[in-house]
């Protein structure tokens, strides 16, 4: 079974976001690219899969911010082959251009599976998995909890998560694209030393591509939350904190007796 | 193209999902200032007692087959996609849910519309159809202009209000053909583990989330619930670590909830929560990080560290409640 | 006459001893040689140098029993019976040999005037120590010290051979008398406690007629159980009696704070079987004498954890025994997976995980034994393995990407001097005498900002110049280094090394004793005499002393004081945060565990960033806190380390001694005297 993971790079939150000088995108220089946290579930679904039948993962990411690194990281991981796909981007595309590129990419090279994450934190005009599975014409299922593998590879069996803690269970032929929410179990850490020695060794594969025809979303501006416009902040000692608090549930009549 | 408004429909364990009266009662809305008609899609299997929910619909396009009892993404996609194509709607609303966000990928692609998601807000301002979506967890909101042709938009639930949606009519009903055969194929519905408390159904609310730090301070929120008369829900980072059931999540994938207290303690504020809490009638939120998007949307917020708040208010509380 | 010189029937006494003998050391031999085979599994390691140094050692801890002398009540005793072997090492081997060679009449030890008396004291000496040292495992059961049969077999095999000596010593003396009637019972030699049982016995009759024939009878015994004690030993705890001098002379003579560095070897990093660890790492196994001190002095330990360093030693010892014979008839170590495992094997996981790196254990060892060079090995593989808690995962990943474990922006690295009504220089920008390296804890914890603050106000107002990182700092690695993750460390020891060089300053000073302790003994191109690398409690008593600070009011508080691991223990700073405090005009009230006896607060060697097992009855933080609350007058704990704020600060809490007992840093109390 061949299993290709398609991961993206989204900025990363932790360092603050901020909007460039036209008011619609994001300020490029303040940006730092981590893996989509989604993408990060699929490959390691791809892994507990690969561990479990012996499949072949193939990691496939688009050359923007740190790409390069969360490949090294997937082969450290244990994927069999990266690939990076250089399509002269600066900057993230919207969900339409990158299934595209992975689409044309993906389509003469027969892969059984095709594993990404369900939803990434700047999905706008969509996610990858759903776009992609049109592009291919493959069956497509998201917000996937489990995977495991039909009798004789043919088939997926797959849950999908409901609100409220209810789950469905669905079969899906193969090949098919995956929109995975969460692996098995978290994701697995790497070593420094292992991701240092895979850096000496790394065969990361390039592939060059025509930029995309889809074209961007025409965003007309950014804007951020106003910083707690709708609390009044309370102020205090955690003491005097926990004081006002409860003094707000008794005026509210929240309180037992 | 037609200026109608779609809203694809649903309902899980037979009965209508909130997210399509929210819709419903946008469409209509949208619908009157566009000058089109409003649209609702269904499709399962013996869904005909649910028509009756969509009377804010002027027309009604109902697919009932078995295939279609249980949500099957490419299914029910084939018989929406079809549906899209013959109407050739202004908007098709969709929710940003376990449903929407299965269909608008592959619908987008094979009705060869552009589609959207995340959206919080929708209007028309002169003519054009300008909607909202958050991204980046909450930090950043888009503004952008509906492309003047079919368009699919996910709205994320609680969005809009659903009264609006409940208007009683008389819509006219298509019947929609039947789906091909499929190359996914439902097995079976896992059920929450029974026994647990229904967190939709508590009115006081304690909800812990990555602030929470360690499953060892789970026992102290409880104790907190407890002496409020209370339940504790939780955020997705706390239940994916396994410390509270999945039956205790709020959120997507969780439950929604509407209770009238809603003390968040450690939670961010991420859409995905937020989206399964923000119709809470109080909210109270502390978090150590002043920035946290949970402050825009509580009524009273404080920057603590849950942890240390937690024991201190079950004191006050023991105290003032006797 | 030789008691070997008796015939048992045909055959003379002597020749039966030779076989006894022969058969007794044989055993001996091939027991001590399957020993070093079982040594020499492990890998080479170079403890061959620096040899008047380790000689030194041997004197201080093996014949001065230095370690042992801390706990007077067995220390004592056991400096008696240590000497008593060797007094005895000396006369049964003459007893022996004369009794091998019965015709070439050699001198015995019983015989010299000099010799004989000291040996005759021993045997009662020995027999006092070992009524002491029965009395405290047997009776007074101190934690940590087991009540094997072992130990009860070795203590009876002691106290027989005293007895029997004494005996024969006296029946000989009583047959010689006898034998000599009319001339006087006193032999030309003296020996205070056989003459006195010889007058005793005088006094029976029926004794002085059989006295020869007793004394016959305890010679043999006494000789007999020695050469039992011989095979014996080498199968018992007690073969520390023979691996201790060899374990103290090839103990680490590097700086304790200096970890060695991990190797990376076929198997992965680390060890994870018994060929991985180092031959004196396995030697730990021979030369522990499950005396429990390191049990006794271990934080986690005392508060329930699942956490031993004396089992930890012991299970080595086991899966030594138990699967290194395998090993050594050939059998590869990669065919016989789960037995020579130690991890899948003997030691559990979480024993290695609770383990804070506090040194209390090794600090304490009487044969200087290197748990943590043990624990940190087996952390390195189980890290390799990825098998590891999930919370520290998520540390080690933000240390990784962010450069602390906060999972914060590296531009919110000087979030702390917001408040400030000045800004700390740029040490990347502009040369400075003074480099502060802050250290995580003190950057990104809120409650430690007014901390930080408390000291660049102290600092401002003594016109030092100082400068800090700003974003370039990063995690030291310290406890990254010692939960396992070398790779990290190394890596974030580079990134550092090359921000510092590339920084003006001329020394260099930390309020993390975490920080300090790696920055001074792991960071070899920061070192090499450049810098001085300074706790603020260093530098703070300096500028006392100099009078460039001085107290401007006294303060009244009753304190105690905190040695934190890393600054004590592993760096021996003890006497400047003192000094600082007197500078202050306070006195201060040692708790019972200070200086290098100081308990951990739970919350080093990365055990901040792991879940807690659930299986402990307390927290070594909350023992502390209570520790300084129960002594009389004292209001304020004073800490030196950002971690202990912390940890104590919510023990406080935790312990129910909130308004009883304070927790500050020295640098508060100083800024609100000057």
């Amino acid at each position: 079974m061949k299993i290709a993971v398609l991961i993206k790079q989204v900025p990363d939150l932790v360092e603050g976001l901020e909007i460039d000088a036209s008011g619609k995108a994001l300020d490029q220089d303040s940006l730092r690219y981590i893996i989509s946290e989604a993408d990060d579930h699929a490959l390691e679904q791809a892994l507990l899969i690969r561990e479990r039948t012996g499949a072949s993962v193939d990691v496939f990411a688009l050359d923007v911010g740190e790409a390069r690194d969360s490949l090294t990281t997937a082969l450290a991981k244990g994927a069999e082959r990266v690939t990076l796909v250089a399509a002269g981007l600066e900057a993230a595309p919207g969900s339409h251009a990158l299934a595209e590129l992975f689409a044309g990419v993906l389509r003469p090279q027969n892969f059984d599976l095709i594993l990404t994450g369900v939803r990434a934190i700047d999905d706008l005009d969509g996610s990858l998995g759903g776009l992609l599975a049109g592009l291919l014409e493959l069956p497509y299922v998201g917000l996937i909890r489990k995977v495991e593998t039909g009798p004789g590879g043919e088939t997926a069996i797959v849950q999908k998560e409901f609100p409220g803690g209810f789950i469905t269970e669905l079969e899906v032929k193969l090949p098919a694209v995956l929109g995975i929410q969460s692996a098995e179990q978290p994701p697995r850490y790497v070593p420094v030393s292992r991701l240092r020695q895979v850096m000496k060794t790394a065969k990361i594969g390039e592939q060059a591509v025509e930029p995309p025809q889809a074209q961007p979303i025409a965003v007309e501006r950014l804007f951020k939350p106003e910083e707690g416009a709708g609390a009044s902040m309370l102020e205090g000692t955690p003491e005097e904190l926990a004081k006002q608090i409860a003094g707000l549930l008794a005026e509210r009549h929240l309180l037992k007796g | 193209m037609t200026n109608d408004v779609m809203v694809i429909g649903e309902h899980f364990q037979g009965a209508l999902s909130q997210i399509t009266l929210e819709l419903l009662g946008k469409a209509r809305e949208l619908a009157g200032q566009l000058d089109g008609k409003v649209e609702a899609v269904l499709l399962g299997h013996g869904v005909e007692p649910l028509a009756a929910e969509l009377g804010a619909a002027d027309r009604l396009s109902i697919a009932d087959h078995p295939l279609l009892e249980h949500f099957v993404p490419e299914t029910y996609e084939a018989v929406i996609a079809q549906r899209i194509k013959q109407a050739g709607p202004r908007l098709v609303l969709l929710g940003s849910t376990s449903v929407g966000l299965d269909l608008i990928g592959p619908l987008s692609v094979r009705a060869a519309v552009p589609c959207f998601d995340n959206c919080t807000s929708l209007q028309v301002r002169e003519g054009r159809v300008v909607a909202i979506s958050q991204l980046y967890g909450g930090k950043i909101f888009a503004e952008y202009a509906v492309p003047e042709t079919t368009a699919l938009v996910a709205v994320v639930p609680g969005s809009f209000p659903a009264e609006p949606g409940k208007a009683a009519g008389a819509p006219e009903v298509l019947r929609l053909a039947a789906p091909p055969a499929p190359r996914t194929t439902f097995r079976k519905l896992i059920e929450p583990p029974p026994g647990d408390v229904d967190v939709s159904k508590v009115p006081l609310l304690v909800a812990v989330g990555r602030g929470i730090q360690n499953a060892d301070n789970i026992p102290l929120a409880e104790e907190l619930a407890e002496t409020l008369g209370g339940a504790v829900c939780a955020s997705r980072p706390v239940i994916d670590q396994g410390w509270l059931p999945l039956t205790r999540q709020v959120g997507k994938s969780g439950v929604t909830v509407k209770p009238k207290l809603y003390l968040a303690l450690g939670i961010s504020g991420a859409p995905e929560h937020v989206e399964g809490m923000k119709q809470s009638e109080l909210i109270i939120a502390v978090n150590t990080d002043a920035k946290a998007p949970i402050f825009g949307l509580a009524h009273y917020g404080a920057v603590a560290d849950a942890v240390e708040i937690i024991p201190l208010l079950t004191e006050q509380i023991r105290a003032a409640s006797g | 006459m030789m008691p070997t010189l008796i015939r048992f029937g045909p055959v003379p006494g002597w020749a039966i001893l030779w076989v006894v003998f022969l058969a007794a050391a044989g055993i001996f031999a091939w027991r001590v040689t399957t020993l070093i085979r079982l040594l020499l599994l492990g890998r080479y390691e170079n403890r061959f140098d620096r040899i008047p140094q380790r000689i030194w050692r041997v004197v201080v801890y093996i014949l001065g029993q230095r370690r042992m002398l801390e706990e007077p009540l067995i220390g004592l005793p056991h400096l008696l019976i240590f000497y008593g072997f060797l007094m005895f090492l000396l006369s049964t081997n003459s007893m022996l040999l004369s009794g091998l060679l019965p015709f070439l009449h050699l001198p015995t030890v019983d015989e010299n005037r000099f010799l004989a008396p000291v040996v005759d004291v021993f045997g009662v000496l020995v027999l006092a120590g070992l009524a002491v040292s029965s009395f405290r495992r047997f009776i007074l059961r101190p934690a940590g010290l087991q009540r094997t049969i072992d130990a009860t077999i070795v203590n009876s095999l002691i106290a027989s051979l005293m007895v029997t000596f004494l005996l024969a010593e006296a029946f000989r003396s009583v047959g010689a008398g006898a034998a000599l009637k009319g001339a006087s019972t006193q032999e030309s030699v003296w020996a205070p406690f056989g003459n006195w049982l010889a007058g005793v016995f005088s006094g029976y009759p029926a004794l002085v007629v059989h006295a020869t024939g007793l004394y016959y009878f305890f010679w043999w015994v006494h000789i007999l159980t020695v050469l039992g004690f011989l095979v014996y030993l080498p199968y018992s705890k007690h073969l520390h009696l023979l691996a201790a001098p060899f374990s103290v002379f090839f103990s680490r003579l590097e700086h304790p704070g200096m970890l060695r560095p991990g190797v990376l070897l076929e198997g992965g990093m680390g060890a994870g079987r018994l060929n991985e660890l180092t031959w004196r790492q396995l030697l730990a196994a021979f030369a522990c004498a499950e005396c429990g001190r390191c049990e006794r002095a271990c934080p986690s330990f005392q508060v329930g954890e699942p956490c031993s360093p004396r089992q930890l030693v012991h299970n080595l010892k086991m899966q030594l025994f138990l699967c290194g014979k395998v090993m050594m008839s050939g059998v590869p170590a990669s065919k016989l997976d789960k037995e020579t495992c130690l991890l899948e094997g003997l030691i559990p996981r979480n024993e290695l995980w609770t383990c804070t790196t506090c040194r209390a254990c090794a600090n304490r060892c009487p044969v200087f034994n290197e748990h943590l060079s043990i624990t940190i090995d087996l952390r390195r593989r189980l890290v390799e393995r990825g098998e590891l808690d999930k919370r520290l995962e998520e540390a080690l990943r933000n240390l990784g990407r962010y450069g602390n474990s906060f999972g914060q922006s590296e531009r919110k690295r000087a979030i702390w001097t917001q408040g400030l009504d000045f800004k700390p220089k740029d040490a990347r920008k502009q040369p400075v005498q003074w480099l502060w390296y802050l250290g995580e804890y003190n950057c990104y914890h809120p409650a430690l900002h007014p901390v930080t603050r408390s000291l660049a106000r102290i600092l401002q107002a003594a016109e030092v110049d100082y400068g800090i990182l700003y974003e370039a700092e990063r995690n030291s690695g310290n406890d990254t280094r010692r939960v396992g993750e070398e790779g990290l460390f190394e890596m974030l020891r580079e990134r550092n090394t090359a921000v510092l060089r590339a920084a003006d300053f001329k020394d260099l000073f930390t309020m993390d004793p975490h920080v300090y302790n790696t920055l001074k003994n792991e960071y070899p191109e920061l070192n090499h005499g450049r810098h001085r690398i300074l706790h603020h409690t260093e530098l703070l008593a300096g500028m006392f002393q100099q009078g460039r600070l001085k107290a401007a009011r006294r303060l009244s508080y009753g304190v105690t004081y905190h040695d934190p691991c890393y600054l004590g223990r592993y760096n021996g700073v003890y006497e400047p945060p003192r000094a600082v405090l007197k500078a202050l005009g306070l006195k201060v009230k040692e708790m019972p565990r200070s200086r290098s006896f100081s308990f951990c607060c739970g919350g080093g060697g990365g055990r901040v960033w792991m879940e807690e097992t659930g299986e402990a009855h307390s927290r070594p933080s909350e023992s502390r806190v209570r520790e300084a609350a129960a002594l009389d007058g004292v209001q304020v704990l004073v800490v030196a380390c950002p971690k202990d704020h912390v940890m104590f600060s919510e023990a406080v809490k935790t312990a129910g001694l909130e308004g009883k007992l304070a927790v500050k840093d020295l640098t508060e109390l100083v800024a609100e005297a000057i």
